[in-house]
């Protein structure tokens, strides 16, 4: 009986070990290991040590579609905390057509990003686009959405009539175009996150706050937001992590990470090199560049969490 | 300020957010029951206008749309009961203005581009595959999750802590790290272009695993030490006690591995190249490539690619909402 008591938890966890084992331990430190060899021609590599990361290190394309993805990374973030969390307090001031709102946000979420992206490059459609029929309502121009390589920064500047150098033009217009429909998918989740976490505040705050003659504005800058930092940090975390993963929405809507390579993220590249250039040990590098990246920013932020955390 | 005033602002902001998110999915449904001769010379956007003229030629009537800028010449379409495209014709004079009328038809709905849209790809069996996938999946992750969860929540052994927090550090590694590792892996078992390849892999998941721990933890001992006196074993308590309370816990999990499922694209993309083993999202952007052009079949094979997902979040809406927000919520 003792003995059987012994191994009863071992089987309980086998069939669970066994793939965690196999299909994310191993692959990750196949992963590890690929990168160190030169899969070009056939099956088997070569050892060629680290070759591929000092190749990564003069690859032009690697490091745009490094910058593309802290573009990406450097827009999405900060929306999805900003706009989260003023509808999530908007939407906590309601109670008529509260659960509706939150369905509706929450839609975009749910549903597949290929078949969300299809529609946004139809959106983004030069003529009969949504968009473009938008912009004309408004008296403007259409504009070429997912095909315009030129930064947004220049563009804003040269319709006020400045020329800013190219080095400050921004992401491309084709990339922003991404960055919108990127937003728009993730909006719902935060906010639901945020109403979440508002709903954790106790109430206590605010009528000590309305006592003190605390007005609304000061009530949600010195209250709410810094009571909210742990779902804050929860949103920055998570938004991050899978912002550096984008992939579907090149993949679909642009033409190979173009116009001019401005929307090529490091994901996509990893794809393409690894399944259009069949160069495995290449894109296994970029991949555990991508890891300690995402690793770095989840220990970083963990830390800092610890320092604002109230 | 007035309440009256700030209520108004407030729902005001929250309904121009959400004309925002709802706007491209009524889009979608409007441009999926127009002809592609509607949509293009769509002025309304969202409900179809067809203007075009009748040409009665040799006691025919034939359907003709007119097309500027082609180059410099305008360009006339005559169209056949189908509204495909018959013939060309270079210039508009071409086309004595004596025998054309103008006709301007009312808002019409076309259910076509979906029956053409499943005759064009089959997406039969894309659905077929991706339920298969789906469900196959789901019963493999409770199997692995509930077992290990009993585990690591109600029974004590060596290396438990240690395998546990294995468990969670694999969670924060991005797909894309394994994905080309795991199909040489993959290649390696024969796996590739197989279900296994897209089943076997994501037949165990680690948030899973730590949503039902963290509920069994949460069940009192005494029903336990009951069962024990009574001679229970701890698969018999497993199966009477542990999972007849879990019924909610387990619906929430269902639902996250249900859209994940049908909504996982990268992965298929990379492990399957068979076109009868296409899931849907595969499917649908092969089919995005080839039918770029048709604009209004795109929107038909987005909409009932969606609308699965779209009926379970509309009858599960508030459950579902409800664990994403728990989900979020950290101890």
């Amino acid at each position: 009986m003792k003995t059987s008591l012994k191994i009863t938890p071992y089987i309980y966890l086998l069939p669970a070990l066994v793939l965690v084992v196999l299909f994310r331990l191993v692959p990750i430190v196949m992963s590890f290991i690929i990168s160190f060899f030169e899969f070009r021609v056939t099956g088997s590599g070569d050892f060629i040590g680290l070759a591929k990361y000092a190749e990564m290190f003069r690859d032009a394309e690697f490091w745009q579609s490094m910058l593309n993805t802290f573009w990406l990374v450097a827009f999405v973030v900060p929306a999805s905390i900003v706009f989260p969390l003023l509808f999530a307090v908007l939407l906590n001031q309601i109670k008529f057509m509260k659960g509706f709102f939150r369905t509706i946000y929450f839609m975009p979420f749910v549903t597949s990003l290929v078949a969300i992206s299809i529609v946004w490059k139809i959106i983004y459609a030069e003529q009969g686009g949504l968009a473009n029929t938008f912009l004309g309502w408004l008296g403007m121009e259409p504009l070429l959405w997912l095909g315009e390589p030129k930064g947004i920064f220049t563009l804003l500047f040269s319709s006020l009539g400045v020329q800013i150098p190219a080095w400050m033009g921004g992401p491309s217009l084709a990339l922003v175009s991404i960055i919108i429909l990127t937003i728009w998918k993730s909006l719902g989740y935060n906010t639901i996150i945020y109403v979440a976490g508002l709903q954790n505040i106790s109430k206590v705050y605010y009528e000590a706050a309305e006592i003190d003659g605390a007005n609304k504005f000061r009530q949600f800058f010195n209250l709410t937001v810094p009571l909210v930092s742990p779902t804050t940090f929860y949103v920055l975390l998570m938004t991050t992590i899978v912002s550096f993963q984008t992939f579907a929405q090149v993949y679909l809507m642009t033409d190979k990470g173009g116009p001019l390579g401005t929307t090529k993220l490091i994901v996509y590249y990893i794809y393409e090199k690894g399944f259009d250039d069949l160069d495995m040990g290449y894109a296994s590098a970029v991949a555990l560049v991508l890891f300690v990246f995402v690793l770095g920013l989840t220990i970083l932020q963990r830390r800092l969490e610890k320092h604002v955390n109230y | 300020m007035h309440p009256i005033i700030s209520k108004s602002i407030i729902y005001f902001l929250l309904a121009v957010c959400g004309l925002f998110m709802v706007v491209p999915f009524i889009w979608m449904i409007s441009t999926s029951l127009m002809t592609q001769s509607e949509f293009n010379k769509n002025d309304a956007i969202f409900i179809p206008k067809e203007e075009y003229y009748v040409w009665n030629k040799d006691g025919v009537e034939h359907k003709i749309i007119l097309v500027t800028e082609r180059g410099s010449e305008s360009v006339i379409h005559v169209l056949d009961e189908n509204n495909q495209i018959a013939a060309e014709y270079p210039e508009y004079m071409s086309v004595p203005s004596s025998e054309i009328e103008f006709v301007k038809k009312k808002p019409s709905i076309h259910l076509d581009n979906y029956t053409r849209a499943f005759r064009q790809v089959p997406f039969a069996t894309y659905f077929a595959n991706t339920i298969f996938v789906s469900i196959v999946t789901l019963i493999g992750v409770f199997l692995t999750s509930i077992l290990a969860a009993y585990a690591f929540a109600r029974m004590e052994f060596k290396g438990s802590d240690f395998i546990f927090y294995l468990f969670l550090s694999m969670m924060i590694v991005p797909q894309p790290v394994y994905l080309i590792s795991s199909y040489m892996l993959l290649d390696k078992f024969n796996w590739l272009d197989t279900y296994y390849a897209l089943i076997v892999p994501w037949c165990v998941n680690i948030f899973t695993i730590f949503l039902f721990r963290q509920h069994f933890k949460s069940l009192p001992q005494e029903l336990f030490d009951a069962a024990s006196i009574d001679g229970c074993s701890t698969f018999g308590m497993l199966w009477r006690i542990v999972l007849p309370l879990s019924k909610p816990i387990i619906a929430t999990a269902s639902i996250f591995s249900l859209i994940s499922s049908w909504n996982s694209f990268m992965w298929p993309l990379v492990m399957v190249d068979r076109p009868e083993l296409r899931v849907l999202q595969v499917g649908l952007s092969y089919f995005n490539q080839e039918a770029s052009t048709q604009t209004t079949l795109l929107m038909a094979a987005s909409t009932f690619s969606i609308l699965p997902i779209l009926i379970l979040f509309f009858i599960a809406q508030k459950q579902i909402i409800a664990s994403y927000s728990r989900s979020g919520l950290k101890d």
